[in-house]
């Protein structure tokens, strides 16, 4: 059984110090040379993809689809998913984004949606919503997503000299979505994206979210305690081809993190590990037997335990024979194996 | 300021748009999808040293008699996205985007253009436009509707409201300093307030100040409000004048608005849209764009554009034959959707007895018309003729430079940058290496 292996980036690392470090940048956040190292690092190491985060609220940063979309033509192989704030934005733009995301990228883009109970005076259009509306829109907000990626089918664009027609218009969609959120007519501008479908991740603590994120992701990162929590997470998910578990890793780094919690208290919604890669490698393999699928590791601080990852563990994961030695050509979606999905509108009549 | 060096012209590229102006049809033509188009035609742009590369935008296909219009290109990627996609494979080409104000919110607005100019190191520009169709704002929660007359306060308050957010950062407030633990200097860094009649929004904008500060601010409205707004907001102009009459009566009212918003002449750039073709021989050049006009102008675009005029369903009619009798449909426009032209169209009965009168002249048929009057190129000839009108209009101040619109995807500059660009440098008006890293200093505002 082989597992698969993502990192979250997220400024100097996950820990509130992190950018004290000796080998942190901390005044390079905002370029696009700090990403590119960063991702061409984790690509160095075959991982499957890259995180980024996203909030419209501090800390400082940098909008996560673009960070995506600079680093998309400067690396090969390794999935870019970025983070989208479902609360703030407009599903028609992310769907066309996200859709550009994969093709800069030729099949590698995935999107994380997240909700935002906060920041709602930064838009300035309504009141904050609570829990279950959040998510209830969320929800609506993938399916219109999702849509609008298939409201194009993948041979809509014909270039028929002898008619004179761009596209068959039978093979562009109007997406009709009515909800109680918003209506969007469509289709997309945007043609569909070479995965047909890039991949939907949420990140998950609870019932609530595991329900939503049953209706909504491809790949869902829950927060385990230990093994046996872990069992107890996946038992409670069904129909989600991906369960990643999600740890805040320090590796060879006890010392490390008794001093960054000198400096600044870690709060965190994950288990915390520190040890070797080893003893790492020991852990995933040992979690993975109950229902995981594969890990999103937050790299506690940068570079140090992204590399550690991936000159340390990474090794070690191949010499057990369970992590991949090269990239094999193909899209995100096949690395995770998920074929590439038919279009929900191919059989139906088109726009009009 | 004394500046005794000749006056230099700026050149842009505009990725070839989803109208009839770009030539699907041709063999030539290659994909308006796919990164790689765009990355050849950026790395074109900036190997010819060119200013920037400029993308439109439209939020919802474009319909006609209720039915998606397929004669022309449909279908583009999204405009942030592609941009700084674009900053990967680029080092100093500026990135223009189109982004409406209408169908986002100036938080996440200026958040993205913030983004892009980090990671571009200062090379964004930001078409700022205003929509007001019911019709796109299906797409959207906010809707879309806006009376006409509101659409430039909402644009000008949009603007302005970014501003705020950009300004919300000095610049110096990143300490990083890793021995005190201070990380930003000052109390609420990026604090913002602001409230007027389309906005009230407040907390900490999270992007720290980009390179350039604001991006470089485009604009590209034509009616006197447009121009005053201009004027009054905008670093550069994106205008229909490329001839050297209209040309330089547009240039001389809009640099002459300046004064009263204390702006000198030099701080707004005048960059009409223009088109090229380019031949062996002067001759050989108008031959081509003979061709390339009845490319862009099938029989059935020109019943097409003719209904876009008309306002009523004319698919009955022969291309080749004459003009409808009937008069155009007055009105709501109902035929043409999503398309901001049809709306220059301010009295179509007055248009059509000024074709038929046209066409009766000359004796042209339905697409004959519609060539002769919706497709003349601006540039036409060979490389030196072409080198030596461009910098005949930016002398004699018709414009500062142009925006400049293949007709082929993405190999239409191509021959522009490598046969009219040494010649305009030759000649000493356009820059032989880029001589800052920032849109704003390529375009020396």
């Amino acid at each position: 059984m082989t597992l698969h292996l993502a990192v979250a980036l997220d400024g100097a690392g996950w820990h509130p110090a992190a950018w004290r470090e000796p080998d942190a940048r901390p005044t390079e956040l905002l370029t696009a040379r700090y990403w590119t190292d960063l991702v061409r690092e984790a690509q160095h190491g075959l991982l499957d993809l890259v995180t980024f985060e996203d909030s419209f609220g501090l800390p400082t940063r940098l909008d996560a689809t673009l960070i995506a979309a600079a680093v998309a033509p400067r690396t090969s192989g390794i999935g870019l998913v970025p983070t989208v704030i479902t609360t703030h934005t407009e599903p028609f733009h992310i769907s066309k984004a996200i859709a550009t995301l994969d093709y800069a990228s030729t099949g590698r883009a995935g999107v994380r949606v997240r909700v935002d109970p906060h920041h709602t005076e930064h838009i300035g259009r309504r009141a904050p919503l609570d829990q279950n509306d959040l998510l209830d829109e969320a929800a609506d907000y993938v399916e219109v997503v999702r849509r609008l990626w298939d409201s194009w089918e993948d041979d809509a664009e014909i270039r028929d000299t002898a008619t004179g027609r761009f596209v068959d218009r039978d093979k562009l969609h109007y997406v009709d979505f009515a909800g109680r959120w918003f209506n969007v007519k469509g289709p997309s501008i945007t043609p569909r994206p070479p995965q047909g479908q890039p991949l939907v991740f949420a990140l998950a603590h609870a019932a609530p979210v595991y329900r939503f994120a049953e209706r909504a992701a491809d790949v869902v990162l829950v927060t385990p305690r230990d093994a046996d929590d872990a069992a107890a997470i996946t038992a409670q998910i069904t129909g989600v081809p991906h369960v990643f578990g999600e740890l805040t890793v320090f590796l060879d780094g006890a010392d490390r993190l008794a001093r960054l919690n000198d400096r600044a208290e870690l709060t965190t919604d994950t288990a915390v590990f520190t040890g070797s890669a080893t003893e790492l490698a020991d852990l995933l393999l040992a979690w993975q037997q109950h229902g995981l699928t594969g890990f999103r590791l937050r790299p506690g601080t940068l570079p140090h335990d992204l590399t550690a990852i991936t000159r340390g563990l990474v090794p070690e994961l191949q010499q057990r024979g369970v992590f991949r030695r090269s990239y094999e050509d193909g899209t995100l979606r096949d690395r995770l194996g998920l074929p590439r999905p038919g279009n929900r509108y191919a059989a139906t009549q088109g726009a009009r | 300021m004394t500046n005794t060096r000749t006056k230099q012209v700026h050149l842009a590229a505009h990725f070839p748009g989803v109208n009839n102006t770009t030539v699907w049809s041709d063999p030539a033509a290659g994909s308006h999808i796919e990164f790689s188009s765009f990355e050849h035609f950026a790395r074109t742009a900036e190997r010819a040293r060119f200013d920037f590369l400029f993308l439109a935008e439209g939020l919802r296909l474009r319909e006609q008699g209720g039915e998606i219009y397929d004669l022309d290109v449909v279908g583009r990627p999204d405009t942030f996205t592609v941009l700084a996609a674009l900053s990967g494979v680029t080092t100093h080409l500026g990135l223009a985007g189109t982004i409406n104000s209408t169908f986002n919110e100036p938080y996440e607005v200026a958040r993205q253009f913030a983004s892009l100019d980090h990671l571009s190191g200062g090379r964004a520009a930001w078409n700022v436009v205003t929509s007001w169709d019911a019709f796109t704002g299906e797409n959207f929660r906010r809707g879309g509707f806006l009376a006409e007359d509101d659409r430039y306060r909402r644009a000008e308050q949009f603007l302005r409201t970014a501003w705020e957010l950009f300004d919300s950062w000095r610049g110096d407030e990143i300490l990083a300093d890793k021995e005190t633990g201070e990380f930003l200097a000052g109390p609420r860094p990026g604090a913002f307030a602001h409230k007027d009649d389309h906005f009230d929004i407040s907390g900490q904008f999270n992007v720290p100040r980009s390179p350039q500060g604001r991006p470089v601010i485009f604009q590209a409205g034509d009616s006197n409000e447009g121009r005053e707004f201009a004027a009054a907001t905008a670093d550069a102009i994106f205008s229909r004048h490329g001839t050297l009459e209209a040309g330089q009566a547009f240039y001389a009212d809009v640099k002459g608005r300046l004064a009263r918003y204390g702006r000198t002449p030099d701080s707004l750039k005048v960059l009409p849209a223009a088109t090229f073709v380019l031949g062996d021989t002067d001759a050989d050049a108008r031959e081509q764009a003979a061709v390339v006009r009845r490319q862009q102008v099938s029989g059935q675009t020109a019943i097409k554009l003719l209904e876009q005029v008309w306002n009523r369903d004319l698919s009955a009619y022969d291309p080749d034959g004459p003009l409808p009798e009937e008069d155009p449909l007055l009105g709501e426009h109902t035929v043409a959707k999503g398309r901001a032209s049809v709306r220059m169209t301010r009295d179509p009965l007055a248009t059509a007895r000024k074709w038929r009168e046209l066409a009766t002249e000359k004796n042209l048929s339905i697409r004959e018309l519609m060539i002769e009057v919706s497709s003349r190129q601006t540039f036409v000839g060979t490389p030196s003729t072409v080198a030596e009108q461009i910098n005949d209009l930016v002398q004699r101040d018709a414009s500062d430079g142009f925006i400049l619109v293949p007709h082929i995807t993405p190999g239409g500059l191509d021959v522009f940058a490598d046969t009219v660009v040494p010649l305009l440098q030759e000649r000493g008006v356009f820059r032989t290496e880029y001589e800052g890293t920032t849109l704003r200093e390529h375009l020396g505002i």
